[in-house]
């Protein structure tokens, strides 16, 4: 006979989440798999990789390193919940789109998870302590100098984010196709 | 790489806990952090019927420093360890050898006592304990509880003294008397944050001409449990910490180990890069200035 299944009520993002699930289901696949919230990644599933880093009560830590019941009565924070509404950014999103931050994007939504929680803690802080914050998340694509770039500019003093601009198209009057040399 | 199915059960007291592991005896695991054993049940190295999670018991969680001993709760968190100024001022080793351990994500999980009981023999904290010979109080239903020498605990890898039923319920570690304790801790591990190849501590008290007047030294990874030197560290008291010295101390405690080989490192690299660790953290302990007890924690690189 399976083991009993257990009840989770987790606040996630905001909103309370009510399951019945099976003890042995990881924070992540709770959050990608019952919830469909599939901005967390998974990745090595061991603890090694950092991508699927989310914030428990504010701070990281790994979803794949613990059962969802784990969370029972916490509150999570994934990639999801870092822009302040629908269809906007945050400042680190912004600055990760400014530098170069991501490539392939596997990383992403834990290295933007790692700055959060650095930022929320440490406005100003330091290149040190932005390469102690990332320490636990590999990236593959950048060399880490383009996020490491993104905390400093998102955290310098007045940074803003630009209003969104016109679609390129528009501006130009051209349509742009990738690949082909448009001038 | 999921989990095989298993029962959950979260401990309301020590009690309950204790009664559960006495009941499921070898088909529970206790479940503390959860930083090594939940990838090893993802892995199915490890399959337990029962998952018994300590993690909701807030008499585990504790830092108290008193003159003669630090006493930490079993499941308190490794970040608040780092982040506790208590800890920094009585047992500086302590704080030294948790910058080395995991990452942010992990240490904001991990517990103190998780990785104690873990043991795995390139782990940070078990070695800690050895160097500073700290006391862990081990509890079940049927024995009570008992105080085991971190000596005595650390068995073999991922092995230790306590028992099926038994539950690690704190950790006593002891605070040196006196002024002029200084400590370091290093390792080499492929990245920050990996397990060591092999690592290296030691506390040391020194007298203002930089005399030692007592030494605590060990080597992790370099064997099935960290390594402590007593009578080594014994022939460092009454003398001035000089690079030669240094270097005799050292390969004299890797003579005494066996490391094994593995992908990264043979045998004999192991030996070798625990002497250089050891050699190196006695002279920086040595000429590290004595902890400074009023610095805030945040302050400590």
């Amino acid at each position: 006979m399976p083991p009993p299944l257990v009840s989770v009520e987790i606040k996630i993002n905001g909103l309370i989440r009510t399951h019945t699930i099976e003890p042995r289901t990881t924070l992540v696949d709770f959050l990608r798999d019952h919830l469909g919230l599939t901005g967390t990644h998974v990745g090595c599933e061991h603890g090694i990789c950092g991508a699927c880093s989310v914030l428990l009560d504010g701070d990281p830590v790994r979803s794949c390193c613990m059962f969802a019941v784990q969370a029972d009565g916490m509150s999570v924070t994934t990639v999801e919940g870092l822009a302040p509404q629908r269809g906007c950014l945050s400042k680190i999103q912004d600055a990760f789109c400014e530098t170069h931050a991501l490539q392939c994007g596997y990383c992403t939504p834990g290295m933007l998870i790692a700055c959060q929680a650095l930022v929320d803690k440490t406005p100003q802080p330091d290149e040190a302590q932005i390469r102690e914050a990332i320490g636990g998340n590999l990236c593959r694509c950048t060399g880490y100098q383009q996020i490491v770039d993104a905390v400093k500019l998102a955290t310098s003093p007045g940074y803003q984010i630009r209003e969104p601009s016109s679609p390129l198209a528009g501006e130009t009057g051209k349509t742009v196709v990738p690949g082909v040399p448009h001038d | 790489m999921k989990a095989a199915p298993f029962e959950y059960v979260l401990a309301e007291t020590i009690d309950h806990a204790l009664e559960c592991l006495e009941q499921y005896g070898m088909e529970a695991r206790t479940l503390a952090g959860g930083q090594s054993l939940v990838p090893m049940m993802a892995m199915r190295l490890a399959r337990p019927a029962m998952l018994l999670d300590i993690n909701r018991l807030v008499e585990l969680k504790h830092v108290d420093a008193g003159d003669d001993a630090v006493s930490i709760g079993a499941t308190t968190r490794q970040r608040t360890i780092e982040d506790s100024v208590d800890v920094h001022k009585a047992i500086p080793l302590v704080r030294d050898a948790l910058r080395w351990v995991g990452h942010i994500q992990t240490r904001n999980r991990g517990t103190i006592g998780g990785s104690l009981v873990h043991a795995d023999p390139s782990a940070e904290l078990p070695l800690a304990a050895v160097v500073l010979n700290a006391k862990l109080r081990l509890r079940s239903m049927a024995q009570g509880e008992r105080e085991v020498d971190a000596q005595d605990f650390f068995l073999g890898p991922m092995f230790t003294a306590t028992s099926d039923t038994e539950c690690l319920i704190g950790i006593e570690w002891p605070v040196w008397a006196g002024t002029g304790i200084v400590t370091a801790f290093d390792e080499t591990a492929m990245r920050h944050g990996d397990f060591a190849m092999a690592s290296a501590a030691c506390q040391l008290q020194l007298d203002e001409d930089g005399i030692c007047q007592r030494a605590a030294i060990g080597m992790g990874g370099v064997d099935g449990v960290p390594r402590s030197f007593p009578e080594l560290a014994q022939e460092i008291v009454g003398q001035r910490i000089n690079p030669r010295m240094a270097q005799e101390v050292a390969h004299c405690a890797a003579q005494q180990t066996e490391p094994g080989s593995d992908l990264h490192a043979s045998a004999e690299y192991r030996r070798h890069l625990a002497t250089v660790m050891l050699s190196r953290v006695l002279l920086a302990a040595a000429q590290s200035r004595p902890a400074d007890t009023t610095a805030p924690a945040a302050q400590a690189q």
